[in-house]
């Protein structure tokens, strides 16, 4: 049996591993398969990716593709399963979904002399080599293309790796933009927790309370309704601005504009997040004995310098802790900006919603939910170097 | 630090029964919430229930008072509403899962169209659908190109844009260019986040006659036209996606005007007694329809609510309590007054002849084939 | 050791500096929660202070927006949904969290810095990650749409909470007491329920009472994996926000934040009791 302390303190563990392994793991192990795999193209149009298998990109495509590939496409439209393979092809190429949708529509009928020319009749894009290219890529079953695609990068007809064109390049410029925010948002509540932890941790009890229960409210209201108000607060006829003019600091033309753009973003999420920086950062400082600052002052040191030399290294677990989460958690976020944000202050969740949600590009939301998650782990890793995850606490 | 005497089981017993007492009252609460939920619906319920969904707000309101009371009490089946904002996105996810718990929805006509031609909405014969009351069979009571293969019912909307009275106190916009005009017009506007109207609004008010909208569309110059022209607007625009989101921003000042649905604007003036006013100059007129989503397991209940829609008396029910007139001839003769103020519908309908000066009928078909590829072009323009 | 030196002036002025700034992000933090409670008394339909509100004017107010939530159904439905998702996801957080720390503290677990990083892992992992993720998932295995699938996802996300301050509690416990319970011949669960239980009780309900809250507010996974049967009180506010803007929506959000601080108070009242 579990005889051995080891064994016993393992086996206390194990449930939960178990439990997360199914609820958590397998669900990320999904994630990464279908950003992998996309098997519906392959399924669907099996006879013609062979013919496009020899294709170099180049040459003149033979006859018997065409008709092979109005075959399939003819087959597929009367089982109303076209639209979902065009749907495909068309994010590698946009535009394809017509063209193949439209052909489709018109190729009815008895069989045309040339299918080549029946199909460029019915789109000139047959002719081409575009469409083609988009078909076999789509038709990869296995693929790396949604992290192309998730690192603005695309394979050109001949399978070079490629930069996407200037107008398309939105993801890694969104990435950035969001650990920048996230990091922003991370120093702002930084600024703002780390007095009030002290004063909290340095307080007679009854304060320090009452501070506490004000810090622990906001957590136990709404994130939806504290966006809202944030709305409410800084909107052009809000509350804030509202005071601003009957300060008379700014004219009544001249109301600021503070929601909908990163502005927005920035303060509701400061305040969504500064809770769980004060926490980590409290249960630290509550453990640190005042006697320290007293040993260092009555040594000749100025508070200054007590501060810098004696507190602050020993809150640096507290501080570490702290912004990682506010940070991670930053990232991750979406509600907030989809509220608040308007067009400029978006955060790269917002698009992995969006595949997830209204392009059904899950491919790609998989992808870029990786590229994520490689982002957090990279900062984890060295957060566990510097400082050690197993030293996260809370108040 | 916590003392380590028995105070500690008193604590321990103190919270568990307070963790108990907390239990066992959200036990009652729950039972008594389940309790109140059942004894509030119809009594002879079949204890079969369809899930409709459709755009939330007051015309879903509208929508349940119009057609869904009178439906659950003809037939007992219970009508649950969810709300969407549009698109097939949702309906496609749940087909190509398998895990089908929509079961009817109310979807723009080119969204019928591609949902139809992708098999994600049930085929529905135009000669099951109930006749006229003269007998007119439906094929021939509904107005041209306003029937599909997978729809029933059917209204006839429009996107419009209105502005805030009081945002204009002297010369107020009134054709569709003023909405592009910073110049006369300054301050914020409102557009919907989506590819949809937004083109054809700015390619109108850059000049394009109506009936060339969708030809000058169709080429390369012309949707670079169409972006280049929101382009003018864009650094001043609020982006909406639900339809209440336009009239709040209205209300709030944050925008001086926006596009909005003519029957949301309807709701706010008429029944609200909000200052907006809906320029009709330019108006996009576009059809919808309910349809069945494929592979619902609830089939049979889901055909029967869709043909109860299509009756001429329940197409025209609805138009007495929202401004969409009914695209069947028969239903939109009956178009009378709003049955809770007693306006007169008829001047509201975005079908008057009188707020058609200049209109633009949706071209499903080449929304049909270009609403992907436009949707992530105009995804990137947003992000640039 | 010296008396503490005598404030000087600067000293006073930087204190006085400090309470000055942490009143100020007080402020920050409650001054929303302040703006919603009287909006939602608004009678008109709007996120806006009206003039009469602003000149106490009585009709300016209304309770209409109370009644229109204890009047619709499927505020009642989230409040039950809410209440059997949190009150569940809690037990099993409670439960495997619990162990799991107890095995984390012990000075013999094989492995820790792993064991650790792993459990918990779903709260460094940004939560739109884990939503796609188990949304996939949970459809594969048919938990998509169900109750079950909800309360498996909360409490995955919720345990982590459980663990952090359960280990927090027993860093401060001595594990001589289990030796010492041992050696009077007391058998392993019997310590456990009688010796060790009780310390670390504090952290256990600190945890339990975190996990219920990120329960209670957490909308990006219910939007990804609950159906209509599913809504939750934040689920139905975000379609509250989305399709009726109306101060309904504040309405809940007081009264949520009504039962919070009645929460609250009751736990640190308990606390006190506990302690004396």
């Amino acid at each position: 049996m579990l005889s051995s302390p080891r064994a016993r303190a393992g086996a206390l563990t194990l449930p939960l591993i178990a439990f997360l392994g199914v609820t958590f793991v397998a669900p990320l192990g999904t994630m990464l398969w279908r950003s992998v795999h996309e098997p519906v193209v392959a399924d669907a149009l099996p006879q013609t990716l062979a013919l496009l298998e020899a294709w170099d990109g180049q040459a003149a495509l033979p006859e018997a593709l065409y008709q092979t590939a109005a075959g399939e496409f003819r087959q597929l439209q009367a089982s109303r399963a076209l639209g979902g393979v065009a749907t495909r092809v068309n994010r590698v190429q946009g535009g394809s979904r017509s063209i193949i949708m439209r052909t489709a529509r018109e190729l009815h009928g008895a069989a045309p002399a040339s299918w080549r020319e029946a199909m460029i009749a019915a789109h000139p894009a047959w002719g081409e080599a575009a469409i083609w290219g988009a078909i076999r890529q789509a038709g990869q079953r296995y693929t790396i293309r949604h992290y192309l695609n998730a690192l603005d990068l695309e394979q050109d007809i001949q399978g070079r790796i490629v930069a996407q064109p200037q107008d398309q390049r939105i993801y890694l410029k969104l990435l950035g933009n969001t650990l920048a925010a996230s990091a922003a948002i991370t120093l702002i509540c930084l600024a703002l927790g780390y007095p009030l932890a002290y004063l909290i941790a340095n307080t007679k009890p009854r304060w320090s309370n009452l501070l506490l229960l004000a810090v622990l409210l906001p957590f136990w209201s709404s994130l939806l309704v504290r966006s809202m108000s944030w709305i409410i607060m800084l909107q052009k006829k809000g509350v804030v601005n509202d005071l601003l003019v009957a300060l008379g600091l700014v004219t009544e033309d001249g109301r600021l504009i503070m929601v909908y753009n990163m502005i927005g973003t920035m303060v509701t999420m400061t305040q969504l997040l500064l809770p769980f920086l004060i926490l980590p950062l409290y249960a630290v400082m509550r453990g640190i004995p005042p006697l320290h600052l007293r040993a260092a002052a009555s040594l000749g040191a100025n508070p200054r310098q007590a501060f810098l030399h004696v507190y602050w290294p020993q809150t640096l677990p507290g501080v570490a802790a702290g912004s990682l989460l506010v940070f991670i958690l930053a990232i991750g976020y979406y509600i907030a900006p989809a509220l608040v944000g308007g067009r400029t202050g978006q955060f790269i969740s917002n698009l992995i919603a969006y595949h997830m949600q209204y392009s059904l590009n899950w491919g790609l939301a998989a992808a870029l939910n990786f590229v994520l998650l490689v982002c957090v782990t990279v900062i984890l890793v060295a957060y566990n170097r510097l400082i050690g995850i197993e030293r996260l606490r809370f108040g | 630090m916590f003392p380590r005497t028995d105070s500690q089981h008193h604590w321990l017993r103190r919270t568990t029964k307070a963790l108990t007492a907390a239990t066992l009252l959200a036990a009652v609460t729950t039972q008594f919430c389940a309790e109140t939920g059942e004894l509030q619906g119809p009594a002879p319920l079949t204890g079969e229930s369809l899930t409709v969904v459709s755009w939330g707000g007051p015309y879903a309101k509208a929508q349940e008072k119009a057609f869904f009371k009178a439906f659950t009490a003809e037939t007992g089946i219970r009508v649950r509403m969810d709300d969407f904002f549009g698109g097939l996105a949702q309906v496609r996810a749940q087909v190509e899962t398998g895990s089908v718990h929509w079961d009817l929805i109310d979807l723009e006509f080119a969204d019928v169209a591609q949902g139809c031609e992708e098999g994600l909405l049930e085929l529905v014969d135009i000669d099951e659908l109930p006749p006229a009351p003269d007998g007119t069979p439906a094929r021939d009571d509904y107005f041209e190109g306003s029937f599909s293969d997978c729809g029933g019912a059917g209204i006839f909307f429009s996107t419009i844009y209105a502005y805030n009275r009081e945002s204009f106190p002297a010369a107020a916009p009134s054709k569709i260019e003023d909405f592009f005009d910073l110049k006369r017009f300054p301050g914020r506007r409102g557009l919907r986040r989506s590819p949809l109207v937004n083109l054809e609004f700015a390619l109108l008010a850059d000049g394009v006659p109506a009936a060339e909208v969708y030809a000058v569309l169709d080429t390369p110059a012309g949707k670079a036209r169409a972006f280049r022209k929101l382009d003018s607007i864009k650094d001043q625009v609020l982006w909406w996606d639900t339809g209440a989101q336009p009239v709040q921003m209205l209300a709030d000042h944050e925008v001086v005007m926006a596009t909005s649905f003519n029957g949301r604007i309807f709701h706010e003036t008429v029944v609200e007694q909000q200052p907006f006013v809906i320029v009709w100059d330019g108006q996009v007129l576009d059809t919808g329809q309910f349809a069945i989503v494929a592979g619902t397991p609830k089939l049979a209940a889901a055909r029967k609510l869709l043909l109860f829609l299509s009756r001429i008396e329940n197409m025209a029910a609805f138009a007495r309590y929202f401004p969409y007139s009914p695209t069947r001839h028969s239903a939109a003769k009956l178009i009378s007054t709003h049955l809770e103020t007693g306006v007169d519908m008829w001047p509201h309908m975005p079908t008057n002849p009188a707020n058609m000066g200049r209109v633009l009928m949706n071209d499903w078909h080449w929304w049909r084939d270009h609403h992907d590829e436009m949707t992530e072009r105009f995804s990137a323009w947003l992000l640039r | 050791m010296r008396d503490k030196p005598p404030e000087t002036f600067g000293d006073r002025l930087g204190r006085v500096c400090l309470v000055a700034f942490c009143v100020a992000v007080v402020v920050f933090l409650i001054l929303p929660m302040l703006v919603v409670v009287p909006l939602s008394f608004n009678a008109a339909p709007h996120f806006t202070f009206t003039e009469g509100m602003l000149r106490l004017d009585p009709d300016a107010y209304s309770l209409r927006w109370y009644r229109a939530v204890l009047e619709d159904d499927s505020w009642l439905q989230a409040v039950r949904n809410s209440l059997t998702i949190g009150l569940a996801a809690t037990a099993i957080a409670t439960v495997l969290g619990t162990l799991a720390a107890l095995g984390l503290a012990s000075p013999h677990m094989p492995g820790r810095g792993v064991v650790t990083s792993l459990l918990i892992s779903p709260l460094i992992t940004p939560i739109i990650i884990s939503a796609v993720g188990m949304s996939f998932f949970f459809g594969d295995i048919g938990l998509a749409q169900t109750h079950a699938g909800l309360i498996f996802a909360h409490a995955a996300l919720c345990t982590p909470f459980v663990i952090i301050t359960v280990t927090a509690t027993l860093s401060n416990y001595n594990h001589n007491l289990n030796r010492a319970a041992a050696s009077l011949g007391a058998h392993p669960v019997t310590a456990f329920f009688h010796v060790q239980l009780p310390l670390i009780a504090p952290g256990v309900i600190s945890g339990a009472l975190f996990a219920f809250v990120i329960s209670l507010d957490e909308v990006i996974v219910v939007t990804f994996l609950g159906g209509l049967d599913q809504r939750t009180i934040p689920r139905q506010m975000w379609s509250g926000v989305q399709e009726h803007l109306n101060p309904e929506i504040l309405a809940v959000a007081t009264l949520l934040a009504l039962f919070a601080a009645l929460v609250l108070t009751t736990v640190e009242w308990l606390r006190r009791r506990g302690t004396d």
